[in-house]
């Protein structure tokens, strides 16, 4: 059997007495797209921060491509790639020079041709020429996408990417997300409050809340550990209660 | 260090400056300020207060011109990451196979540039408009602009440092921490006539010696090899000081998730 790509064990944060990611474990296999999901204020974006190394974890233990990731941090994400709905490439710059920068930053080879190929997969190879910051909020988030894309990336965080994007962009977005793990085999951490997303694009979901991982499994396993109709509903279940198990013992009792 | 990544990080500063022609004009302007009000000043100096005054009162215009070499060099690096919070640009270069080592070293290559920039600029004007020649400094040229780019590039560090650690309200120390040291380091006056207790300020810091030195050339013709060595230690230390409160502060800033806060605001 294949190590994971991303193994995460008891990973703890604590920011002064505010436990924001408590004792999370997870794992991704080689080409599997899992979701991360959980209201505000969950832990999501800490954790991908953690993988990312931009925040240091209080505890706990974090595993890319086998290798420890503090230790080897730089070698890991020259393989790895993010792209976040609280980030933007400088607006100043134009597209292809946001892309050449990163692309020299990630040392993709032939890259000329690689940031055509990303921008014609986003379908915005027409900005190629456009200022960054002269971009809509959607063409935007579709730029992050390819300064993700570059450097085609053993393992992909994406952070609420479909977040600023109406529907249709939206439905592009995910379509690529399936494509490049159905073509290059990429695996991806993907995080979203868009339940569409998880159920269209994940393999697996880890449900979060609070810090803490409430539920591992597929959607159809969530739906029938949580007893609902759609996730949205667990979602909301979730965010509402702040005790899905005791909920859950009050239902059964109840029944 | 990789070259190859301080390389990207040098053009994204490049296409930044030619993207934004004001940049350039803040690259400009301000030197150019200082030049034609101290130029000026010298000039009635000159011609006003008569056999008394020293004729070498034309180092005043060379203090403006290695000042401005510590101050561009300084900014290179503090500027360099406030551009990367203001484009909310942070979390991209962090998250990235950047180490500590290639984004300082990409800072430093820019404020040697900037440095590069101004003095040219500045030094082409006081020849043409006072005829200051700055190659009258002949060869001590060389590690006067040497001791000065290594204690910019340390100011530069500490600033960063500073504002990583207090947070985008002392943004303002990018532009204030080189004119803390200003009054004390013998910029346009000798050491001597500071008090006692702050000339030992003065000799605790490289900037002092190399504008004592200017003075000593411009006046005597004569470098002071010995006190220029003093500066070069002083630098020294205080380079591998401020590059080991950069990597503290900046493993500060993971422990408590202040990047992702750079960059949320």
């Amino acid at each position: 059997m294949k190590p994971p790509i991303l193994k995460v064990r008891d990973l703890t944060k604590k920011f002064g007495n505010v436990t924001s990611v408590n004792g999370v474990s997870l794992d991704i296999a080689d080409g599997e797209i899992l979701g991360l999901l959980g209201a505000n204020g969950a832990g999501k974006t800490t954790v991908i921060n953690m993988v990312l190394g931009i925040v240091t974890p209080t505890g706990g233990h974090i595993e890319v491509f086998g290798k420890e990731l503090m230790a080897n941090r730089i070698e890991v994400l020259r393989s790895t790639n993010f792209c976040s709905t609280y980030t933007q490439l400088p607006g100043n710059l134009r597209v292809w020079q946001n892309l050449k920068v990163f692309g020299q930053i990630y040392r993709v080879p032939d890259l000329k041709a690689r940031i055509d190929e990303v921008l014609e997969i986003l379908e915005i190879s027409h900005l190629k020429e456009r200022v960054s910051g002269e971009l809509s909020a959607g063409e935007g988030t579709r730029l992050n996408l390819c300064k993700a894309l570059l450097n085609r990336p053993r393992l992909l965080l994406l952070d609420e990417p479909t977040a600023s994007l109406d529907p249709d962009i939206a439905d592009k977005v995910r379509k690529v997300v399936k494509r490049i793990r159905d073509e290059e085999g990429t695996t991806i951490l993907y995080t979203s409050h868009n339940m569409r997303d998880v159920e269209e694009v994940c393999d697996r979901v880890v449900f979060m809340h609070k810090g803490k991982v409430l539920f591992t499994g597929t959607s159809e396993e969530i739906l029938h550990h949580f007893e609902e109709k759609s996730l949205e509903d667990v979602f909301i279940r979730v965010a509402r209660s702040g005790d899905i198990e005791s909920n859950r013992e009050r239902k059964e009792g109840g029944s | 260090m990789s070259f190859y990544t301080i390389k990207a990080l040098v053009l994204r500063y490049l296409y930044l400056y030619t993207r934004t022609p004001v940049r350039i004009v803040e690259l400009i302007f301000w030197p150019l300020v200082h030049l034609l009000v101290w130029g000026y000043l010298t000039r009635f100096l000159q011609q006003n207060v008569g056999d008394d005054f020293p004729h070498e009162i034309t180092f005043l215009i060379g203090a403006v011109i290695l000042w401005d070499i510590l101050f561009r060099a300084q900014q290179g690096v503090a500027i360099f990451f406030l551009e990367d919070v203001w484009s909310r640009n942070l979390l991209n270069i962090f998250a990235a196979p950047v180490t500590n080592a290639d984004y300082l070293g990409s800072t430093y290559a820019v404020g040697m540039m900037r440095a590069g920039v101004t003095s040219v600029m500045l030094g082409g004007l006081s020849a043409l408009l006072y005829s200051f020649n700055v190659f009258q400094l002949s060869w001590a040229l060389i590690p006067f602009v040497f001791n000065l780019l290594i204690f910019g590039w340390a100011l530069g560090m500490i600033s960063t440092a500073l504002i990583v650690r207090w947070g985008p309200a002392a943004e303002t120390l990018a532009w204030a921490v080189p004119f803390f040291i200003q009054p004390f380091a013998a910029v346009y006056y000798p050491v001597d006539y500071l008090p006692t207790a702050l000339q030992w300020v003065a000799k605790l810091l490289p900037c002092s010696y190399v504008f004592e030195g200017m003075r000593d050339v411009l006046k005597d013709g004569v470098v002071n090899w010995a006190e220029l060595g003093i500066a070069t230690g002083l630098n020294v230390v205080y380079l591998a000081a401020a590059g080991v409160l950069f990597v503290r502060v900046m493993n500060t800033a993971r422990e408590k998730g202040l990047l992702t806060k750079f960059a949320s605001q």
